[in-house]
């Protein structure tokens, strides 16, 4: 059977028997459910696909999947994806995490991989706080959250804005999406996916342990009232002007994609001796 | 004065110097080209001021009836252009009363550093020479000078500058005037220094540096993907490597950091495409946990660490082989992984594409672990044998039934499924796991993952490559990498007097072979670790791994100068007859 003939596949086909290690009501639940609907709505085969992840409770995601996944080290999931990608152009490659993964310890890759737009997607779970280290503030958590006992007066740091950020340094693609609405999520990864280059898609997605407050972000959230732009100096004034609870996709580019030419060289490798020869 | 005429030698060494700008390197190549031209051996290292560019420079060339692989005591020719700053390299330009001094008397006296060698000081009008000549330039006559000082046939050295102006035809005929002139003013010089005729090429030739040997091997042990940051001195390696790998279908990435390098070729690795970078001291201590994560997860990758002077940013252009510790120690947890040292600028083809083959093999990291001496030295070797290391990794089959990816076989190595197989579909994972990946706290799967891991590195033959061992007798002295070259030739020197004893010179560092080296040191009664570290890292590592017989000495001091035959002959002689 050719991949083409192969019958499609269900979201629940992309899940794997694995259980994971999550708190209940934790939003990374929704998320993996938005992503196996994704990689079905695109018709992927599990064998085509990557999951790639750090370290983190979301960067638990690849192994919930049946898809080959790699779980490395804290904040190199970006490094290990773009090397994968580049080397293996024909799979598709979802690297996942968390805030504290992607915006701290991994704060440079992120930058660079918005910048070298190699074709693949990047999805933050960003829940504003470090779970799996139980509950110390984030890059993204607000300066006066005081229930850390490393910053119990606040951190009294302004947040870190990943879209702005992501936009600055090239991704051309730039989206907000809610583990609370699966589908819509599920879309805005299938639309990531889709989009040729750097995609990146910021998930709020609540840590009920730790910030059980944001069990309310459902009353907050709303769809983006315009569409997405490709203008850049439009997107940064919605991305910076925005409430922070905008859903939808915000900005796509038409940057050339990163792909350095692989499996296709003219020569033997002793014909490079030819170099040294006298 | 009258020239003497001396008896040819078999090694003659020379010092081109000047400010920058002036064109020494280029000199320098062309004297090198020249000899391997004429059918000898050469070797070329250079050192420059710590300016950025445009500082003072020098090129240090060692020619030879024999294959050369390190510096001689001291050099018998330093010509200068112009003397600048060129007196802070005296430390690096060891002279003799012997030796000779030749310089532009309009560019000053000698530096008093050279001058207390008791070498005469030769003034010749280089400028003036060059400025005779249109378009001419002084750094072609010094080159015509030294060419005949050593008496290096002329039709060889106006080929090499031929070759190197193939793309400057304009400036052919002035410099091939400049050599001429240079030639013609040696005449008039108080000493020579003849070369012996050159051996009967019996050997193809190649004239390489072990940056590029290095990253040849790693291509011939079928490394497709690099992805690396730069970092004095690893970055001409990947310099070759870039243009290279573009030519067999690989790439080379320049990252962001070293953190993201080793991780990219971890991706790569696991993406089933044989992968490596390189770099140095510092940027090798940032790749350390995630060479975890290679042993862990069991992603092949090669690491090749061009070792300068340590700690911190150090002496960035010079060779030392501090890293050692960090290499064999660094990584956290009990994690197995290959060490390796190449011996040779040629042996950086060997023991990285052996390097390559073994990680690919075990599915675990290689460092390579070569330094500046190495990496940066030039030099005219006989053509390295082909090799049959490649990468050959065990890899799964589609739809491999039950498939267990981290499965407890015999030898620790599991079939590893490449993704877009199907029905293998498995995470790798850096966090301990069961024998399918799964992560897993439980202490069995935890010392079963251990034994595994282990196993992998013990079930391999390593055959003899682990080390060179020459020579017989009881006293045997123990080193690695590229002190090798003086200790040998410090041997030879020392047989004609008398001293026998044996070399072993280890390529395999990790995992450690006690076995094979108890046998190559068997009946062996005294022993000398020579290493070039301020601390004694290889004596501690040779002290902690193995069990050494007999008395056990050490020789060892830090960078930058380089191991010199006569400083080891000098240990050689007090161990001997101690
Ligand atoms: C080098 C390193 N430093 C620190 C840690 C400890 N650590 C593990 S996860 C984590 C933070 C996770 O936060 P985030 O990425 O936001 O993911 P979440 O758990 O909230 O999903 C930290 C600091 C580590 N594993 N490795
Ligand atoms: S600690 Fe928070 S982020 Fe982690 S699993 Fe629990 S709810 Fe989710």
């Amino acid at each position: 059977m050719n991949a083409n003939a192969a019958a499609a596949l269900a979201p629940k086909d992309f899940k794997s028997e694995v259980k994971p290690v999550w708190c209940p009501g934790c939003g990374d639940y929704s998320v993996l459910s938005s992503i196996t609907k994704a990689f079905a709505k695109l018709a992927l085969r599990v064998e085509n696909v990557a999951v790639v992840s750090g370290i983190g409770c979301s960067s638990r995601i690849p192994a919930y999947t049946t898809c080959y996944g790699f779980h490395g080290v804290h904040g190199r999931a970006l490094a290990v994806g773009t090397g994968l990608k580049l080397a293996r152009p024909d799979l598709t490659v979802l690297v996942a995490g968390g805030d504290g993964d992607g915006y701290s310890i991994g704060g440079n890759h992120f930058m660079h991989a918005c910048r070298r737009n190699v074709d693949l997607t990047y999805i933050v779970m960003d829940n504003r706080v470090y779970g799996m280290t139980k509950g110390q503030a984030s890059p993204t958590t607000e300066p006066d959250w005081e229930s850390s006992k490393l910053t119990p007066e606040g951190t009294g740091l302004r947040e870190f804005h990943p879209l702005v950020i992501a936009l600055a340094s090239g991704a051309n693609f730039i989206a907000r999406a809610f583990s609370g609405d699966p589908n819509g999520t599920a879309e805005i990864i299938a639309e990531a996916i889709r989009t040729p280059g750097f995609s990146f898609v910021e998930i709020l997605s609540p840590c009920v342990t730790f910030r059980p407050e944001q069990r309310l972000w459902k009353d907050k959230v709303h769809d983006a009232p315009v569409k997405p732009t490709s203008d850049p100096s439009q997107a940064a004034r919605r991305i910076l002007t925005d409430d922070g609870f905008n859903i939808g996709v915000l900005y796509v580019g038409h940057r050339k994609t990163y792909q350095p030419p692989i499996g296709k060289g003219a020569k033997q490798a002793a014909d490079l001796e030819a170099g040294f020869a006298l | 004065m009258t020239p003497q005429n001396p008896a040819p030698r078999a090694s003659v060494s020379i010092v081109l110097a000047g400010s920058g700008g002036a064109g020494v390197m280029t000199a320098g190549n062309m004297l090198l080209e020249a000899a391997a031209l004429a059918g000898y051996y050469a070797l070329m290292t250079r050192s420059s001021g710590p300016q950025i560019r445009g500082g003072e420079a020098a090129a240090m060339v060692r020619i030879a009836t024999g294959p050369v692989e390190n510096m001689e005591d001291h050099f018998h020719v330093l010509a200068a252009i112009d003397w600048q700053n060129i007196h802070r390299f005296a430390a690096e330009i060891p002279l003799a009363a012997t030796s000779l001094i030749v310089g532009d008397p309009d560019q000053g006296e000698a530096p008093a550093e050279f001058l207390k060698s008791g070498a005469p000081h030769a003034p010749v009008n280089l400028k003036k020479l060059a400025k005779s000549i249109p378009g001419g330039w002084p750094n072609m006559v010094a080159l015509g000078l030294l060419a005949a000082l050593v008496g290096l046939p002329e039709a060889s050295v106006m080929k090499a500058v031929g070759k190197s102006l193939k793309k400057r035809p304009d400036s052919l005929a002035a410099s091939l005037a400049g050599v001429r002139a240079g030639m013609a003013a040696a005449e008039a010089l108080p000493a020579r220094y003849p070369l012996l005729p050159a051996p009967d090429a019996t050997s193809a030739r190649w004239l390489i540096t072990g940056n590029e040997a290095a990253g040849y091997g790693a291509i011939r042990g079928g490394v497709r993907f690099v992805a690396a940051y730069p970092i004095t001195p690893g970055t001409e390696l990947l310099e070759w490597m870039a243009p290279a790998l573009a030519k067999v279908g690989g790439a080379l990435v320049q990252a962001e950091d070293e953190l993201a390098s080793i991780n990219m070729i971890i991706g790569a690795s696991y993406g089933g495409v044989p992968s490596l970078t390189a770099t140095s001291g510092p940027g090798l201590a940032l790749m350390i946990e995630s060479l975890g994560l290679a042993t862990a997860s069991e992603t092949p990758v090669v690491v090749v660490d061009v070792q300068r002077v340590g700690p911190s940013t150090g002496i960035p252009t010079k060779s030392e082989q501090s890293d050692l510790n960090l290499a064999l120690y660094g990584l956290h947890g009990d994690a197995p992984h290959l060490v390796l040292a190449p011996n040779s600028v040629s042996d950086c083809l060997f023991t990285t594409q052996w390097a390559t083959h073994l990680a690919e093999a075990t599915q675990a990291p290689a460092i390579v672990l070569s330094d500046q001496f190495l990496g940066q030295a030039r030099a005219v070797v006989d053509r390295p044998a082909d090799l049959a290391f490649a990468a050959e990794r065990v890899t799964a089959p589609a739809n491999a039934p039950d498939y267990k990816r981290y499965a407890l076989t015999d030898s620790g190595v599991s079939p590893m499924a490449i993704p877009g197989t199907p029905g293998t579909a498995y995470t790798a994972d850096g966090l301990e796991h069961g024998e399918r990946g799964t992560p897993s706290s439980q202490a069995t799967d935890h010392l079963a993952q251990l034994d595994k891991r282990r196993r992998k590195l013990d079930s391999v033959d390593y055959g003899s490559h682990w080390a060179d061992v020459e020579g017989e007798g009881e006293l045997a002295v123990v080193t690695f990498g590229s002190c090798t070259a003086p200790v040998r030739e410090a041997f030879a020197r020392a047989r004609r007097d008398g001293f026998n004893a044996r070399l072993v010179s280890m390529r395999l560092l990790s995992p450690a072979q006690p076995a094979r080296l108890a046998d190559a040191l068997a009946g062996v009664k005294r022993v000398l670790v020579i290493e070039q570290t301020h601390s004694g890292q290889f004596y501690r590592y040779l002290r902690s791994e193995y069990d050494l017989p007999g008395s056990v000495s050490s020789y060892r001091r830090p960078g930058p100068l380089p191991m010199r035959p006569e400083e080891i002959v000098s240990q050689l002689e007090q161990w001997s007859k101690a």
